[in-house]
């Protein structure tokens, strides 16, 4: 577009386009600042879109862009196919949309050093620093392409969740990450071998590949998750590629973002970066504990019994989890938590971090049923209530409320922080039956006295006990 | 145009640090939002697939540029709508009607 524009502004350009990416760096930092707040977090996802809008338009005037048809097109093609995968997506399906997302940014990244590769006729051209940069791109990019669309397989169920694993992988692994940086050492040193990009690619392809199959599925959001930061870097790289700031700025942003949210939700899991990614903890501990022994007894309650229990309650806590968000029961639980507050019954949830299938997405769906944010209690907040709690209704959550982490010091969920709904005067446990939870270990919190069993799938039995009220 | 290596790596040093200071306090109810926000963000490769695409050069170079250009306008445009789209819903008690 720079050729509109007469000689005199020409001269200046260059320097004006840097000025300009410096606003939109602006816009990015502030609205990532602005995304902390549940407040004002709508208004800076828009600030960081306005910041990319302003990088976009503004690089149309960058002198090197002589020719806009491929532009237009693929601006056009992508923008209708992510405008109809945004509006179309369920709720519950968001870490999966999440994960296909950053599989494309990754993968953009990975093409963007390979298109600047292949469009140069003199490879030789290239120096030390940009061969260098093209290989971490085409690396870092690729993993994250084929490592998103593995979690993406294990989150939608095409992949088993499973962690699949055989011994030495890890090592196998790791020995390929690093034959992987000595060719790209090798390929910026000599880079007039074809064969050699080639081997690069498709080795960090498939790293991708081995490196996230090994991992359980209920550990897939910390992969997106630390997913998400390798795109961000994989961005940075390909900036290094192009020497573009923006690019460099934005990368290493969501670069160190991704890895503090990864460390955060390690924390809420009680386990390290590195026992998620090579511990394969699903695997091992399944089904180790899953017979109950037979001196145990359970308590059951019914839609009837339950009702009158918390109707005449005069606070009540509910506790979602990942079977909730699998049984797409966050409307009902909101149509049952309105009767009861129509009768003056106190009603609040509490959300352990990792509850629902990504950290946060308990927090996505209950908004979605327009619970107002102010009633979710992350669990520092709800865990000093729940001893003037007179009933805990826990639906689809296992590991979360398993006293064994705190009691049990050879347990494999042990010091994992969890929510004490066992200071209530009342727990209700929404299970389809006895089954261990991921962590593959027995919960006593169901044989407690002051425990009751409602059995069956978490939406149906909402739904009884949402009748159930109305007779009360 | 040569660029000093040392420059852009003290540019991305910074960035980095930015990053970390931005999300440290960021409360749980925000997680997803967040993830997929800063995930738009990193599509910004879009600005490095325009250049690829529109430069002059080898066909090869700039067709798999413009796969890039879908693949990051998916990533951004999807990205940013579908976290307005979560975000719109959050709304606080006194909202209600």
């Amino acid at each position: 577009m720079s050729a509109f524009l007469p000689e005199t502004i020409l001269n200046w350009l260059p320097d004006a386009i840097q000025l300009v990416y410096l606003v939109a760096t602006g816009f990015f930092i502030r609205g990532v600042k602005l995304l902390n707040s549940p407040g004002t977090a709508r208004k800076g996802n828009q600030f960081a879109a306005i910041g990319m809008m302003i990088g976009v338009i503004v690089t149309l005037f960058d002198q090197k862009i002589v020719e806009f048809e491929l532009i237009v097109g693929g601006i056009v093609i992508g923008g209708l196919i992510g405008l109809l995968l945004a509006k179309k997506v369920q709720m519950t399906a968001m870490p999966e949309l999440v994960a296909v997302f950053n599989g494309f940014g990754g993968a953009a990244s990975a093409l963007v050093a390979w298109g600047e590769l292949a469009r140069n006729p003199d490879i030789l051209s290239f120096d030390t620093t940009g061969l260098v940069s093209i290989g971490l791109s085409v690396f870092i990019g690729a993993l994250t392409f084929t490592g998103s669309f593995i979690a993406f397989g294990k989150l939608s169920g095409f992949i088993s969740g499973n962690a699949i694993t055989f011994p030495g992988l890890n090592v196998i692994n790791i020995g390929a990450m690093i034959a992987t940086l000595g060719l790209i050492g090798y390929f910026a040193y000599d880079p007039t071998n074809p064969t050699l990009f080639w081997v690069i690619l498709g080795i960090s392809l498939l790293i991708g590949v081995t490196s996230v199959i090994p991992i359980g599925g209920a550990d897939m959001p910390v992969v997106i998750s630390l997913l998400n930061s390798y795109s961000g870097i994989a961005a940075a790289m390909a900036g290094f590629v192009l020497q573009n700031n923006l690019l460099i700025v934005s990368g290493a942003l969501v670069g160190a973002a991704g890895l503090i949210l990864t460390n955060i939700m390690c924390k809420a899991m009680n386990r390290s970066l590195v026992n998620v990614i090579f511990g394969s903890f699903g695997a091992a501990a399944g089904g180790a504990g899953a017979s109950g022994d037979g001196d145990k007894t359970v308590r059951e309650t019914s839609a009837e019994d339950l009702a009158i229990q918390v109707a005449y309650a005069s606070k009540v806590v509910i506790v979602p989890g990942y079977g909730l968000a699998v049984a797409q029961a966050q409307h009902i639980v909101k149509e049952v938590a309105t009767k009861l507050e129509s009768r003056g019954v106190q009603v609040k949830y509490g959300i352990h971090p990792v509850a629902g299938r990504m950290p946060g997405h308990m927090n996505v769906l209950l908004a979605e049923a327009d619970v107002p944010y102010d009633l979710l209690k992350d669990m520092d907040e709800i865990n000093p209530e729940f001893a003037t709690t007179d009933v805990v209704l826990i639906i689809g959550a296992n590991d979360v409320v398993n006293p064994l982490a705190k009691t049990d010091p050879t347990g494999p969920i042990y010091g994992m922080p969890i929510l004490n709904v066992d200071e209530a005067k009342r727990t209700i446990v929404f299970k389809r039956s006895l089954s261990v939870g991921y962590a593959g270990i027995d919960n006593p919190l169901f044989y407690a006295e002051k425990n009751q069993m409602f059995f069956g799938d978490a939406k149906k039995s909402l739904q009884a006990l949402n009748e159930a009220l109305n007779e009360v | 145009m040569e660029v000093d290596l040392t420059l852009l790596l003290f540019i991305f040093a910074l960035a980095s640090f930015i990053g970390f200071e931005l999300i440290a306090k960021v409360p749980p109810t925000l997680h997803t939002p967040l993830m997929s926000g800063a995930n738009a963000i990193s599509g910004i490769t879009i600005v490095g697939a325009l250049i690829v695409a529109g430069s002059l050069g080898n066909p090869l170079g700039k067709w798999i540029g413009f796969a890039a250009i879908i693949l990051a306008t998916i990533n951004v445009v999807g990205g940013f709508m579908v976290t307005d789209r979560m975000l719109e819903m959050f709304k606080k008690k006194e909202d209600e009607k």
